[in-house]
């Protein structure tokens, strides 16, 4: 049986020039010592360029060494609060609350200031775990782009006098109502101070905006339930998935959630393998689409129509009206498992159509999953924006009728399609009064600005779900002169009482007594006393039949379609001031700092001329950052935008992404970086279509630069050979013959003893004991969806420098965890395989023996350690990595030096930025700084190793599971990581690989590096034949499986 | 005969890098002394009656030994129990001892044993608590006896020539024209060597010794006594600075510690006079009233805590930023005294630092340092370790130091 292919690259799929020689380059480029780029003894005057950089470190050495020690102060508290120990950290519960999104979440408090975010583990819908921008936001506090004061008319006021201000300004409407604009409101107490604040100025009203929203949704929700509202998804309960464009994993409604319930379906008990089985149709490839078991290539315009075809197939009739016969077989298919698993099954579309989402919802209650993968009892209030509400201010707001407008969250400006009506509406309303934190592009528009606090410096509630809350207190003192918008609009409203003192009153009105609240924001999170059952919806169909004939008679797509997608990472926007958000690479693009337009392989070929099996074109695209330039035109409007080939793309659907584009007053991270696309969105019928059917591309001159990092790091196996780094077995052939990987491995390594043997046999060095403790990690590929929530983590946790976009560029990308995505198979729909690769901690590790100066060096705990002050920066080490996981410092990035400033010009303004006092107040103080010219690297997140042991140590009992989390771990939204200690028999990590013994595997096992990191094998639930294994056996051998 | 100068040669050379490397050591292990400054100290003198009794002579005074350890561990049982003994300690004092369950035997054992060996060292009270400690140091001797032996080794040479050529001479062999000492090359070459020797080491030494502050005894904005305090007045070194057994840094406490005594106390009325470094004398009341400005109060009238302002002392131990020490470590798990690595600091009037903090002096510690083995559950994981120890593998009277747990292995301390 042939192998299969595994390829990171075209030039690795193709086995290209370039690639052979990537192979044999560690780095990418020479010392910049000499200008003419030769070493140093090749210079023109070697003996003096020598004598002269020895004078000068004498030199610089002697000034050093003159220097006198600085005295430095010790100041202790004047009154030590009781619960405070200076070193020892806080943990205090809170919650994530941005434009709709929540999450439960610990704010972890080092002497005073907020450094990382960790998931609530009592959240019964988030259990535990973070994203990516939930990681990220905590250096959203410490942002040097955040107001500092209000301002009237662009001048620092105090709030009493923006406080009369608006008082003027309010009485002064008139007739003309007053306005409140925010994204979807999930705090019951923040809904009732806008009511209050409404009841004052009569005839006012609250308009809630969406940067993507789901009005198609909640209408369709409102023609059929009768209820203008999102019902829970449980993808816990279903057996069987189709999503018809939603990424549901990383962007779409409630993704934590909905990984959360969706991974442990995935995750395969050996003896008894089942999973859940995934369909996609969708048209540019996303993460959930990468994690699907079958996925089918369509246009955005087809999503209507294919939701038809589904709902005629469940009811038996058959699949109509799709042309595409590979497509019209993947719906039968579909169909045909949604149909068997009745009340097992779930279907979920991304269309913002009202008619297409009556369809999906009549086709969920034909697969009757009302009360069981469908609850209506809690619904998902994430999201309740309509959007003809919203186009009716902006009308409003252009006559002249909106008398003053209060806008908190919301920022049409940059996100609205026509963000031009709405900047000129704005001018002709008297009064605006913006709480933005930052001067986004709607604040830039308003005349008051009373900039809100941060989250982590509110007080508040939120209620993600009906009947389950969660509190919010501040971690740290406002750090501006700022004020909780809550607090304004009481004050304005004339209430009393401030907003702390609502919303404890409110909670104490509901829990009964001041210690249950108090309880209760220790918690952070308010439940049920016990889940109720779920619930089906009254369903009328009334609606269905008109659904079902305006969206087959809807307008055909054009030439070429849009999708306008968000990533995972920058969403609708909220990350594009966030350098770590800019920083995480695209789950599937691996591109950073930029959004571009997508394009297929096969479109490549007539847009661009570049033919991708053409080793030679493939090479030349792939091997330089300047990508050729595309002018998009849709409806008249265009923007140009670099172009990437990506495998898995309609061939005549583009993909943008939203979110980039945006004003630089909101973060040096957000300067000149990408395009804002939400200007090719437009209103169709009465909500707004992401979506475009008819797209003119125009291949420009211009080429423009992208940072693409998915060649960074490769990996010296012989061409396509990736089955020693990734495996991939399919549930079906899992199931006839669970033993084929181990087998495999086993035939692999019968020269050096077999798997049981091999570690003695398999080398000439002595095998040493690990007595104590011996750390150890297993990655479950099967779970990961590649949502980059670990990658923030990490960075956050261990201080990890952003480099910037053209320092990504250079390949000097900082990240010691990065997820690898694999491609196999087709080149126009390929399979994915996300694997989190990190330093794999070698018992026998090559990168030890080569380090001169022993920076780099064994523990008796199986950790590979890296000391910095050590390490002379030979990079050796990073050379003999095999799995290039080692990463060095080419420039001063966290300003460690002793010479401040001195990188000014050499690295971008947003690294430089990331060294200011404030931003720096992110820093976790347990973690060293890397100060230019040293190799850095994952390090299992010792610092929280060594607490944990010594946690064990104080309470003079063995350290067990429960103390220890890992930052990658504990962020992971679908528990993908297992890391403890190996030789205790009772830990989690010690089951992991015990129990899958068919499944394990280590990258690269055959060289006999011995990694301390396994994974599990990714198992694809699909019906394609076996595909992995050399030697093919049509049975299983003979010899029994030993569990070592 | 040159056989006889190469060896004489090498003998030189050995004195000398034996003089070079002479390092002075010290350490302090006293169990007893530990425990009893941990956990008794707060309460008890030896010699001086405080909230408890007096200690010395407290093995004596108990009718029954079992009973005192009975006490020790929990003296309201044995009160209950109506021992008469206790009851009258009791009605004495009317305050109730802490119980320390925790102790064993063994602890109380050692404790007693300091107890004894205290008052048999303090026969008449408090003495001389001030003046210079002669420090052995054996570096002047050794140098002084490597001079002689060195001159010795040069005149032995001298005379080994002279005798040479005598010799010659006898056998008719015609004589050199003698070449003075200081134009023999060997000599020449001799003494360059030892110089670059010792100008190298202390180049060296003077490198290595960058940045390092052994003996850093800055003014403080307070003169606060150590010695007054955990020495005279016997305070536990935990009482203000707890924070050592919870967290990386021991912490100065704030200024509302100092006020819990300070309310009352408000002059200093010891008889040792104080003097800072300079040798001037002190006056302990104007520090203490140093300490109210800062705290905001009027002696007499209540106190507002809120009114106090923090005192910014001048920091004396400071670590690299890529080190990691953390003091719960040492002193919870590792039940290291606070002595060990801060000196006698219930000596020190002003705080000096006594150890250079070099990585060396970590390691060196952590090399011969044994771990709380056998009486930690956390080590009961290192069964083949335990073993060992049982069947005699392993010296069980070196027992399990930091190091064979990984305790000199980099990522122990930095990271």
């Amino acid at each position: 049986m042939e192998q299969k292919k595994y390829w990171q690259s075209f030039g690795e799929l193709n086995d290209s020039e370039a690639y052979q020689q990537s192979g044999k380059d560690e780095f990418q480029e020479q010392l910049p010592f000499e200008a003419d780029n030769k070493g140093l003894m090749e210079a023109v005057t070697p003996r003096r360029d020598f004598l002269k950089y020895l004078g000068f470190s004498t030199a610089a050495a002697a000034v050093a060494a003159s220097c006198e020690i600085p005295v430095k102060k010790a100041i202790p508290f004047a009154n030590k609060p009781e619960d405070i120990v200076p070193g020892v950290a806080n943990y205090y519960a809170t919650t994530y609350v941005q434009d709709g999104d929540v999450l439960s979440v610990l704010a972890r408090v080092r002497d005073g200031r907020p450094i990382k975010i960790e998931g609530n583990d009592l959240s019964p819908i988030y259990k535990g775990c973070t994203t990516a921008r939930a990681e990220a936001s905590v250096l959203d506090l410490y942002d040097t782009a955040r107001l500092r004061f209000p301002t009237v008319n662009g001048k620092e006021v105090t709030f009493d006098a923006a406080d009369k201000a608006v008082a003027a300004a309010l009485g002064n409407v008139g007739a003309a109502p007053v306005v409140i604009l925010t994204t979807s409101i999930v705090s019951p107490t923040t809904k009732e101070v806008i009511a209050q604040f409404l009841a004052k100025y009569p005839g006012s009203r609250h308009v809630t905006y969406d940067a993507v929203s789901y009005s198609g949704l909640l209408l369709a929700n409102e023609a059929t339930y009768g209820k203008r509202a999102i019902p829970s998804y449980r993808f816990d309960n279903a057996k069987v998935i189709a999503s018809i464009g939603a990424d549901f994993l990383a962007t779409w409604l409630s993704p934590a959630e909905f990984a959360k319930q969706y991974a442990p379906n995935r995750r395969i008990d050996e003896k008894n393998p089942q999973m859940s089985k995934h369909f996609q149709f969708e048209s540019v490839l996303s993460s959930t689409g990468a994690s699907a078991d079958e996925r089918f290539l369509c246009r955005p315009s087809e999503w209507g129509a294919i939701a038809v075809a589904l709902l005629g197939a469940i009811n038996g009739q058959g699949v109509s009206g799709i042309a595409d016969k590979k497509l019209a077989e993947g719906i039968e298919k579909t169909a045909k498992e949604l149909a068997a698993n009745k009340g097992q099954s779930l279907v979920v579309c991304a269309s913002n159509d009202v008619n297409v989402q009556i369809v999906v919802n009549a086709i969920n209650e034909a697969l009757q999953a009302g009360g069981k993968t469908i609850d209506w009892t809690a619904t998902i209030n994430n999201r309740q924006g309509i959007d003809t509400e919203f186009a009716a201010l902006v009308e409003d707001m252009n006559a002249g009728k909106v008398g003053a407008l209060l806008i908190h969250g919301a920022n049409p400006a940059y996100s609205w399609f026509a963000a031009d009506k709405f900047k000129s509406g704005l001018a002709k309303v008297n009064a605006t009064i913006s709480f933005s934190a930052k001067e986004d592009e709607t604040t830039s528009g308003c005349k008051i600005v009373i900039p809100d606090h941060h989250f982590l410096e509110s007080w508040g509630d939120a209620e993600p779900k009906t009947g389950y809350f969660s509190l919010i207190q501040p971690t740290i003192y406002p750090l501006f002169k700022t004020r909780q918008w809550q607090d304004s609009l009481l004050k304005w409203s004339g209430a009393t009482t401030d907003y702390l003192g609502f919303v404890k009153q409110y909670w104490i009105g509901k829990l009964g007594s001041e210690s249950a609240w108090d309880k209760a924001l220790q918690d952070g999170v308010i439940n049920p006393a016990a889940e109720a059952p779920l619930t089906a919806g009254a369903f009328n169909a009334g609606a269905v039949a008109g659904a079902v004939s305006a969206v087959s008679s809807a307008k055909k797509g054009g030439k070429v379609e849009l999708v306008l997608y968000q990533k995972v990472g920058i969403g609708e926007g909220q990350g594009a001031s966030n350098p770590f958000l800019q920083e995480l690479p695209d789950p599937i693009t691996r591109a950073v700092w930029d959004n571009y337009l997508i394009i297929s392989p096969a479109k490549a070929r007539t847009l661009l001329d570049i033919d991708l099996n053409n080793n030679g074109q493939a090479d030349k695209y792939e091997t330089v950052p300047a990508k050729k330039v595309v002018k998009v035109t849709v409806n008249g409007k265009s923007i140009e935008l670099p172009t990437l080939i990506i495998p898995g793309t309609h061939p005549d659907t583009v993909g943008i992404a939203l979110g980039y584009g945006r004003s630089e007053k909101v973060g040096k991270a957000a300067k000149n970086v990408g395009k804002n696309a939400f200007i090719l969105a437009a209103l169709k019928g009465n909500t707004v279509d992401f979506t475009a059917s008819d797209v003119t591309l125009e291949l420009t001159k211009e080429t423009y630069e992208v940072a693409l990092t998915q060649t960074h790091n490769r990996y010296d196996t012989a061409q396509g050979n990736r089955t020693e780094v990734v495996k991939e077995i399919t549930l079906a052939a899992f199931k006839h013959d669970p033993e084929e990987i181990r087998r495999e491995r086993e035939a692999e390594l019968k020269p050096f003893g077999g798997i049981e043997n091999y570690e003695k046999e398999g080398t000439i060095y002595p095998v040493y004991e690990r007595p104590g403790i011996k750390w150890g990690m297993s990655i479950d590929l099967n779970a990961c969806t590649g949502c980059g929530a670990c990658v923030v983590a990490c960075n956050v946790e261990n201080n990890i420098p952003v480099v910037g976009k053209n320092e990504a560029m250079r390949y000097h990308d900082m990240h010691w965890l990065r997820i690898d995505r694999y491609y196999s198979g087709d080149m126009d729909n390929p399979n994915v395989v996300f694997q989190p690769m990190m330093c794999q901690h070698c018992d026998n590790a090559p990168c030890e023996n080569v380090c001169p100066v022993a920076a780099t060096n064994h523990s008796s705990e199986g950790l590979n350690q890296m000391t910095y002050n050590r390490c002379i920066g030979t990079r050796y080490c990073a050379n003999n990595c095999p799995y290039k996981v080692r990463r060095f410092n080419w420039a001063d990035y966290t300003g460690a030096d002793s010479f401040p400033d001195n990188q000014r010009g050499e690295v971008d303004d947003v690294v430089l930025n990331m060294n200011d006092d404030l931003t720096r107040m992110v820093l976790n103080p347990d973690v060293t700084v890397r100060s230019r010219g040293v190799i850095e690297k994952c390090s299992f997140c010792v610092q929280r190793l060594q607490d944990a042991k010594l946690k064990a140590k104080k309470a003079g009992r063995p350290m067990k599971d429960a103390d220890l989390d890992v930052a990658c771990k504990s962020a992971c939204p679908s528990d993908c990581f297992t890391f403890g200690n190996v030789n205790d028999k009772e830990s989690d990590i010690y089951k992991a690989r015990t129990q899958n013994p068919n499944r394990i595997f280590y990258a690269l096992e055959q060289i006999h590096v011995m990694p301390n990191v396994s994974y599990l094998a990714k198992v694809r639930n699909s019906d394609e034949p076996a595909h992995n294994g050399g030697q093919h056996h049509a049975a299983p051998a003979a010899e029994p499986a030993h569990h070592g | 005969m040159i056989h006889l100068s190469r060896f004489a040669g090498k003998l030189i050379f050995g004195f000398t890098l034996a003089f070079l490397l002479q390092l002075g050591n010290g350490a302090f292990a006293q169990d007893g002394k530990a425990l009893f400054s941990a956990n008794c100290a707060s309460c008890h003198s030896v010699t001086k009656k405080s909230t408890g009794p007096a200690l010395a002579g407290v093995e004596d005074r108990w009718p029954d030994k079992k009973m005192l350890h009975a006490w020790i561990r929990n003296s309201q049982a044995v009160i209950k129990s109506g021992y008469p003994y206790a009851v009258n300690l009791y009605n004495e004092y009317k305050i109730a001892m802490n119980s320390f369950t925790s102790f064993s035997d063994a602890d109380i054992d050692a404790i007693l044993g300091y107890i004894k060996t205290e008052a048999a060292k303090k026969p008449e009270g408090p003495t001389n608590p001030d003046g210079p400690v002669a420090e052995s140091d054996n570096s002047l001797l050794f140098g002084i006896l490597t001079l002689v032996l060195a001159v010795v080794a040069f005149i032995l040479l001298q005379v080994n020539s002279n005798l040479r050529k005598l010799a010659d001479d006898k056998d008719g062999i015609p004589a050199q024209e003698p070449v003075p000492f200081w134009r023999n090359k060997t000599y020449i070459a001799f003494v360059a060597v030892i110089l670059f020797l010792v100008g190298g080491f202390f180049t060296v030494k003077g490198a290595i010794g960058l940045g390092r502050t052994q003996n850093y005894e800055p003014k403080q904005p307070i003169f606060y006594s150590h010695k007054v305090h955990a020495g005279t007045n016997q305070i536990n070194c935990l009482y203000c600075h707890g924070n050592a057994q919870e967290s990386k840094q021991a912490t100065i406490p704030s200024v509302n510690v100092c006020m819990n005594c300070h309310m009352s106390i408000n002059e200093y009325t010891g008889k040792d006079k104080l003097f800072n470094a300079e040798g001037e004398e002190v006056n302990g009341t104007a520090e203490i009233q140093k300490l109210y400005k800062y705290a905001g109060f009027t002696p007499g009238q209540p106190w507002d805590a809120s009114k106090a302002t923090p005192i910014e002392w001048t920091r004396i131990h400071n670590l690299p930023d890529h080190v990691y020490f953390n003091h719960s470590q040492h002193v919870a798990a590792g039940k290291v005294q606070c002595q060990t690595c801060h000196g006698e600091i219930n000596k020190m009037d002003e705080v000096k630092q006594f150890a250079d903090l070099s990585m060396g002096w970590c390691i060196n510690c952590h090399r011969t340092t044994q771990v709380q083995f056998k009486d930690n559950g956390y080590y009961s994981i290192y069964e083949k370790y335990h073993e060992n120890l049982k069947n005699g593998k392993f010296d069980s009277t070196k027992g399990i130091t930091v190091e064979m747990i990984g305790g000199t292995e980099c990522q122990k301390c930095h990271y």
